[in-house]
């Protein structure tokens, strides 16, 4: 008899260590890379805390922090090209506004404007996605066009662990192996979908063991090592791009904030807990300890980069509050391509409500 | 002109489709080697190749979301779904994804997809096949809800359905499949979509019916004309957005109105249809309006389908009900 049973490691690939000491392999322009990335961590960590207090101000709805993603996030995107199709849930900002959304229009959601979701020219980037893991599928259709064009684009679903337990991963994993598309699943496992642990998600020790029943490549790396992510995105980008078809990516991470601004983590998980991730893993802290072992930072340009990066939140929430109103008869010409005869009368029958 | 049935014009509608369009792809459960279970594209994958005329795994969910990606990354997806019941397993993608990424991006990106479905009943089917659930697609804003009930319209609404900018729900009454042939040009035409058809002039009774109620009204019609009733037959087409001129220019004209379609009465599309023609034609009303629609249970096994469906008998007696007010 026959029993399969997973037998791999589980310990998530690193190249830096929490004390930032090289234990992998760097890519081969790290420096160039470490010094555009940190200053845009540091500038998300700014939007994010920034996001959150506006949100106590009644100055936005709803946010959903991505703070202790950073690394995960940026680290993929940067593997990634404009003419890449990606698909995003509302947790990945970071990424967004690395890969060229604008930070007035990263704030717009939670601003509830409509044109939140009107996404920049130019990028194949779908706006955020809110019903879990629903994108996944989207990501495959365009890995699926990829394909036929026969481009070396690719398509990236990103997730997190509480998607993988939603039949569209499953039905994305097993389509897209079986058409041999070119498709990234990033999975950023943040340890929780709001309440819920990993643990209640998933019997298997890892996400990315889920790959091998699909027949897909599986990776488990460091979610708070930038390098790692960046390595791992580029071996699944570039067999994707070669055509070898699809790799899940385990990102191992931690959300250090709450779920959204209406959720109180105090409920389900200890403060020690966020506090070991905080202090031990914290991605911009660890990324910092390389660059100053390199000697190419230093408490002076620790501040001079935290000035920049207010300078530009204040900016992007000025932008934000000086946005044009969308009224609703202009958003509703957007259901079809031809305003139907019932919604023009009805608006028209609405008058100055919705102008 | 070559006289078909209907599986044979939408055959022949797919096959101009993907001759006519590269970005044009067909998929689903068995629509590659075995040509569809009721043979809607039988050939197609010989003849346009495994890369666009493609079986796909088994899973609705993913043939709709999968679709929903293509169609945003500028394909012409036109996929199907096996029996419009299974739709249920996709009812997400169709409903919050599919619809809504023009509203969602403001334009930026549009999914004018096609998902087809057989769907209705009369034919003996095991259970989740006969389901009619129009009514939810045209309560989805987004979506364009289509539903031929001869050959002709068949072939000329779902190439009009795959050249919208718009994604199309396409139902095709099973029970219409080979029910009847009639002449349908070889070539390339259109039939509008959002208008409606009127099937036959009358001057007493609107009848509104689509898909596999129009020849159960048209029936209907006929009995009673040897009785001196004159009805009017409006085969809908395009359940949304509605074509309301149609509606309005019929009830203005008979004053009475009896609305047939197979889904459950309890806020199905007949209730919408009222209100409407209520809107349009109040003050040209002279009896209530009167539906003649399924039961209001779940579709049942096929030994009691005929007593669930609207029958011509219902439609008769619904229209002597309205001619006596």
């Amino acid at each position: 008899m026959q029993v399969y049973r997973f037998t791999g490691d589980t310990k998530p690939d690193q190249v830096l260590n929490e004390a930032g000491e090289v234990v992998g392999s760097l890519p081969d322009n790290a420096v160039d890379l470490a010094l555009e990335w940190y200053p845009f961590m540091i500038f998300c960590r700014k939007f994010d805390e920034r996001a959150q207090l506006l949100q106590r101000q009644g100055r936005i709805g709803t946010y959903a922090p991505f703070r202790g993603q950073e690394a995960s996030q940026i680290g993929s995107f940067a593997v990634l090209r404009p003419s890449d199709w990606v698909f995003p849930t509302y947790r990945e900002l970071a990424g967004m506004m690395y890969h060229g959304l604008e930070p007035v229009h990263a704030l717009l959601k939670s601003r509830g404007h409509p044109d939140a979701g009107r996404m920049p020219e130019g990028l194949h980037m779908a706006p955020v996605q809110i019903a879990i893991a629903a994108q996944i599928l989207h990501a495959v259709g365009a890995g699926w066009a990829c394909k036929l064009r026969q481009a070396d684009d690719v398509a990236v679903a990103y997730f997190g662990d509480g998607a993988t337990s939603e039949g569209d991963f499953h039905e994305g994993m097993n389509f897209a192996s079986v058409m041999r598309l070119p498709v990234v699943f990033f999975c950023q496992n943040n340890q929780y979908a709001i309440s819920v642990p990993v643990e209640r998600q998933t019997a298997s020790p890892t996400i990315a063991q889920k790959a091998i029943a699909y027949g897909v490549e599986g990776l488990r790396v460091d979610g708070n090592d930038v390098f790692a992510v960046y390595q791992a995105m580029r071996y699944a980008v570039d067999r994707a791009r070669r055509g070898e078809g699809p790799t899940l990516i385990e990102a191992v991470t931690y959300r250090l904030g709450p779920h959204t601004t209406a959720d109180d983590p105090g409920r389900y998980r200890e403060a020690a807990d966020v506090e070991r991730w905080a202090a031990a893993k914290d991605p911009l802290v660890r990324l910092r300890l390389w660059l100053t072992r390199q000697g190419l930072w230093d408490d002076a340009r620790q501040a001079a980069c935290e000035e920049e990066a207010e300078a530009r939140v204040r900016q992007a929430v000025a932008e934000m509050e000086a946005y044009p109103h969308k009224p609703l008869a202009e958003a509703a010409r957007h259901v079809y391509a031809e305003v139907p005869e019932d919604l023009a009368l009805d608006l028209a029958e609405r008058g100055k409500e919705a102008r | 002109m070559p006289k078909w049935t209907m599986i044979e014009a939408i055959r022949d509608a797919l096959a101009i489709a993907l001759r006519d369009d590269p970005r044009v792809l067909v998929f689903g459960e068995d629509v590659g080697k075995n040509g569809g279970v009721f043979r809607a594209t039988d050939g197609l994958q010989a003849e346009f190749g495994e890369a666009r005329v493609v079986d796909t795994p088994l899973a609705e969910k993913a043939i709709v979301g999968t679709a929903v990606g293509l169609a945003m990354a500028g394909m012409k997806p036109v996929a199907e779904i096996q029996f419009l019941g299974f739709a249920y397993e996709a009812m997400d993608q169709i409903a919050a994804q599919l619809a809504r990424i023009r509203f969602r991006t403001q334009g930026r990106f549009t999914a004018p997809a096609v998902i087809r479905a057989p769907y209705g009943g009369g034919v003996r089917t095991p259970e989740l096949h006969s389901d009619s659930l129009e009514a939810l697609f045209a309560h989805t804003p987004g979506l364009v809800v289509v539903t031929p009930s001869r050959p002709y319209d068949a072939k000329g609404l779902l190439l009009s359905a795959i050249r919208s900018p718009d994604p199309v729900i396409f139902l095709e009454p099973i029970r219409l499949y080979r029910a009847f042939r009639e002449e349908v040009p070889e070539g390339d035409y259109e039939v509008p979509l959002g208008r409606a058809a009127v099937r036959r002039e009358g001057s007493d009774v609107t009848l509104v019916a689509w898909g596999p109620t129009v020849p159960v009204a048209e029936s209907a019609a006929v009995q009673v004309a040897s009785k001196g009733i004159s009805c009017e037959v409006i085969d809908l087409r395009t359940l949304a957005p509605l074509d309301r001129s149609a509606l309005k220019a019929s009830v203005e004209k008979t004053g009475r109105a009896v609305i047939v379609h197979e889904a459950v009465r309890y806020a199905g599309l007949g209730a919408e249809m009222a209100a409407s023609i209520m809107d349009l034609a109040f003050y040209h009303l002279r009896a209530p309006i009167e539906r003649v629609a399924g039961l209001d249970t779940p579709y049942p096994p096929a030994a009691l389908e005929d007593a669930w469906l609207p029958s011509v008998t219902r439609v008769v007696e619904a229209i002597e009900r309205v001619m006596e007010d």
